[in-house]
């Protein structure tokens, strides 16, 4: 079952079902209390979100932006309510207090891991290998929701875009994407593929829709 | 009862007929949420932006999160120009309107947080609230807030001592008789009551009545709000 | 959140191979819808979008007495609301000086080109004479905010028809008008934004463009004629590249009249 859903509605009524992810059991219904798809499986009824913000989790790779630095870190907008910060110690390496900004200043950019996320706010962390400072390159920014299919199963869609557009790419949870080729051409060529698949996210067989928009777009 | 053969609406309306209404969400781009919302004439935009930081920090509630209500009208939505900027009517319908959603709306999710609705009026034919809280009610489940319900919002009439539904300027100016009296309601997808206002004069056994009507033709606007959600997406079921 | 840095550097090498993200050349403006009648309460109304950017302009008239050194001619007032609804960059409260910034601007325009003929609006010399209101809004901010209020100035002043006037009791009869339309010029002035990245000059910039520009030089004329001017943004500009800016601009108000043209009726 597959079916856009609105806050209120019922989705399944019955003892058996259990109430997932953006969804309420109200006595023997499954509500939803998201604007969203509804699906369910072994029973387990939930709702993924089409739009709206992100909401972080544990262990997300995400991009940043540096919004202020402190005496013992930067202050990261990740697009959160939340505040996010890197701590002097999650970083790979000896920084100097007073050389906090000589490794990332207000503006600059980042792809983190999120560590832990607390009362305070978000712990980020640049000290695993791909995580730290942007230098140069594209950055796109999509909703959150859409991430998911961006990525791919076990990484298949974006395998294809960094394939046929000869770029680096890194997608953070939060939805900004970091995009890096040879050329410009090649970082708007991978950005439109990824507005491309943002478009028509709810596409069965996207994959096969994307291969085939590659071939096209190559023409 | 509401006579529906001889009571003449200036439009022609049956007594319990809404003005077309019409719905479409996604309508600012840059928002989180959007959406639009017309009786008839009287057209509603609403923008959600949130969940978010709340500025200044020391109006934060730590425990639950706040919905911030704004609802203005453009100077040009009515036929006497209205200047630029917050009047007390503004802010007074602001603030009701906000109690109107937040029921529904499950901000203890968002402690210290707050979600902005921004409400603008571009063209007004009476009703404007109820337009106004429609829109913010798609907006919000557009921006994928955590909802538990949707609410609808209509206003009922008395003219002299007919009721109707959904006023319209002219009727709202009624002078015959006991001249209009004005009910906006809000109610939720289950039927409870989450606004209400009065103006004018009725007695209760008719006031009963009107409450009825409005839950009628809130189940309406609850069908054309879902409308516009479901159809904003195009599954392209293969 | 503001274009990263990296974006707004990319941006800038593009441009130096003569190239923008969109595709669009330097003098190319994005695609324009104009609806007339936005609000059937204004005496003219109009929405335009310029790509993703959108506003809202209205007209509206009421009588007044006259300033003492124009005792026969009408009044004109530009309001404009950069509505938080449109950007999160945009706080409620009293109006920012981007916004009072923007009114005054499309006021320059509208008033130094002589666009209203604000003599015909003269009902008693010395003592009545009508006030016309354009208030802006915007309704979605992905740049050029500037360049779609114009346009929406412009289309709103074109269709607006003068209230009903009733002559015993000398007040307007509000949401009744008469067939006669606002008197206007023929020629359309049109302010023109030319904003500065690195060493080119492009029209029309996107928000990413907008947080890249250094300075801006917006340009209100008709036909050759150019009526105001107003540079905004703190990087200086050579001898040169003004220049440049003036030959731009009068090329930039033939191609915009005639893309929106078949809108202006």
């Amino acid at each position: 079952m597959r079916k856009i859903v609105i806050p209120g509605e019922i989705i399944e009524s019955g003892e058996s079902y259990l109430p997932g992810e953006g969804t309420e059991k109200r006595g023997e219904d499954i509500v939803s209390i998201k604007y969203g798809l509804a699906e369910e499986s072994n029973k387990l009824v939930k709702v993924i979100p089409l739009s709206g913000v992100y909401l972080p989790r544990r262990g997300n790779v995400v991009i940043g932006k540096v919004e202020n630095i402190t005496f013992n870190g930067w202050v990261v907008d990740i697009g959160t309510a939340e505040g996010a910060f890197l701590s002097l110690s999650e970083v790979p390496r000896y920084i100097d207090k007073n050389g906090l900004d000589e490794l990332m200043g207000i503006g600059d950019m980042m792809i983190a891991k999120i560590v832990e996320i607390n009362k305070r706010g978000i712990d980020l962390t640049i000290k695993v290998r791909g995580l730290g400072k942007i230098e140069e390159g594209l950055i796109v920014k999509i909703n959150s929701n859409k991430v998911p299919r961006i990525i791919g199963k076990e990484g298949s869609m974006i395998s294809i875009i960094k394939d046929e557009t000869k770029c680096d790419i890194t997608v953070g949870q939060n939805g900004l994407v970091w995009i890096q080729g040879a050329t410009v051409e090649d970082e708007l060529f991978a950005k439109k593929a990824i507005m491309f698949i943002v478009e028509n996210s709810f596409v069965e067989g996207l994959t096969e829709e994307v291969k085939r928009w590659f071939k096209e777009e190559k023409k | 009862m509401a006579k529906k053969d001889s009571f003449e609406r200036p439009d022609g309306r049956a007594v319990d007929e809404t003005r077309k209404m019409s719905a479409k969400v996604g309508v600012v781009e840059n928002a989180d949420g959007s959406a639009m919302f017309s009786f008839g004439d009287t057209v509603a935009i609403a923008a959600v932006y949130g969940p978010r930081k709340m500025h200044p920090q020391h109006m934060q509630d730590m425990e639950k999160g706040t919905l911030r209500y704004n609802y203005n009208m453009f100077s040009f939505s009515v036929t006497e120009r209205i200047r630029p900027g917050p009047s007390r009517r503004s802010q007074e319908i602001s603030k009701i309107s906000q109690w109107a959603i937040e029921p529904v709306v499950m901000i203890d999710k968002f402690p210290g947080n707050v979600i902005d609705v921004y409400v603008s009026i571009i063209q007004a034919n009476a009703s404007t609230r109820c337009a106004g809280i429609n829109a913010a009610a798609l907006a919000l489940a557009h921006a994928g807030i955590p909802m538990k319900d949707m609410v609808s919002s209509v206003s009922i009439g008395k003219l002299d001592k007919q009721l109707v539904v959904d006023l319209s300027k002219a009727e709202e100016d009624w002078e015959e008789g006991e001249g209009a009296t004005d009910i906006p309601i809000t109610m939720t997808g289950d039927g409870k009551i989450t606004h209400i206002q009065l103006d004018g004069k009725i007695e209760t056994k008719q006031l009963k009545e009107a409450v009825r009507l409005a839950r009628k033709a809130c189940k309406d606007i609850y069908e054309i709000q879902k409308k516009a959600l479901k159809e904003s997406v195009d599954l392209k079921e293969k | 959140m503001e274009t990263p840095r990296i974006n707004q550097d990319r941006i800038r090498k593009y441009l130096e191979q003569g190239k923008r993200f969109d595709g669009r050349k330097f003098d190319e403006f994005r695609e324009i819808t104009i609806e007339t009648g936005a609000s059937k309460k204004a005496e003219g109304s109009a929405r335009v979008k310029i790509g993703n950017t959108e506003v809202i302009v209205g007209v509206k008239m009421d009588l007044a007495t006259p300033y003492p050194d124009s005792p026969d001619k009408g009044n004109l007032m530009v309001t404009a609301e950069l509505l938080p609804l449109s950007s999160d960059r945009f706080e409620s409260g009293p109006p920012s000086i981007e916004s009072i910034e923007l009114a005054r601007i499309i006021d320059r325009m509208i008033r130094e080109s002589k666009f209203i003929e604000l003599d015909k609006l003269c009902i008693k010399e010395g003592e009545k004479v009508w006030n016309i209101f354009i208030d802006i809004y915007s309704i979605n901010a992905d740049g050029n905010l500037l360049d779609a209020a114009g346009i929406g100035t412009v289309a709103a002043l074109k269709n607006a028809k003068i209230p009903k006037y009733d002559k015993e009791t000398e007040k307007v009869v509000f949401g009744e008008w008469t067939n006669e339309k606002l008197p206007v010029k023929k020629e359309t002035p049109l302010s023109i934004t030319f904003h500065k990245i690195g060493n080119h000059f492009i029209v029309d910039p996107t928000q990413e463009e907008e947080d890249a520009s250094e300075t801006r030089v917006t340009i209100g004329s008709s036909d050759g004629v150019i009526s105001s001017m107003q540079k905004g943004n703190h990087v200086p500009l050579s001898v040169e590249e003004l220049d440049h800016i003036f030959d731009m601009s009068e090329k930039a108000w033939k191609y915009l009249i005639s893309k929106i043209e078949k809108h202006l009726k």
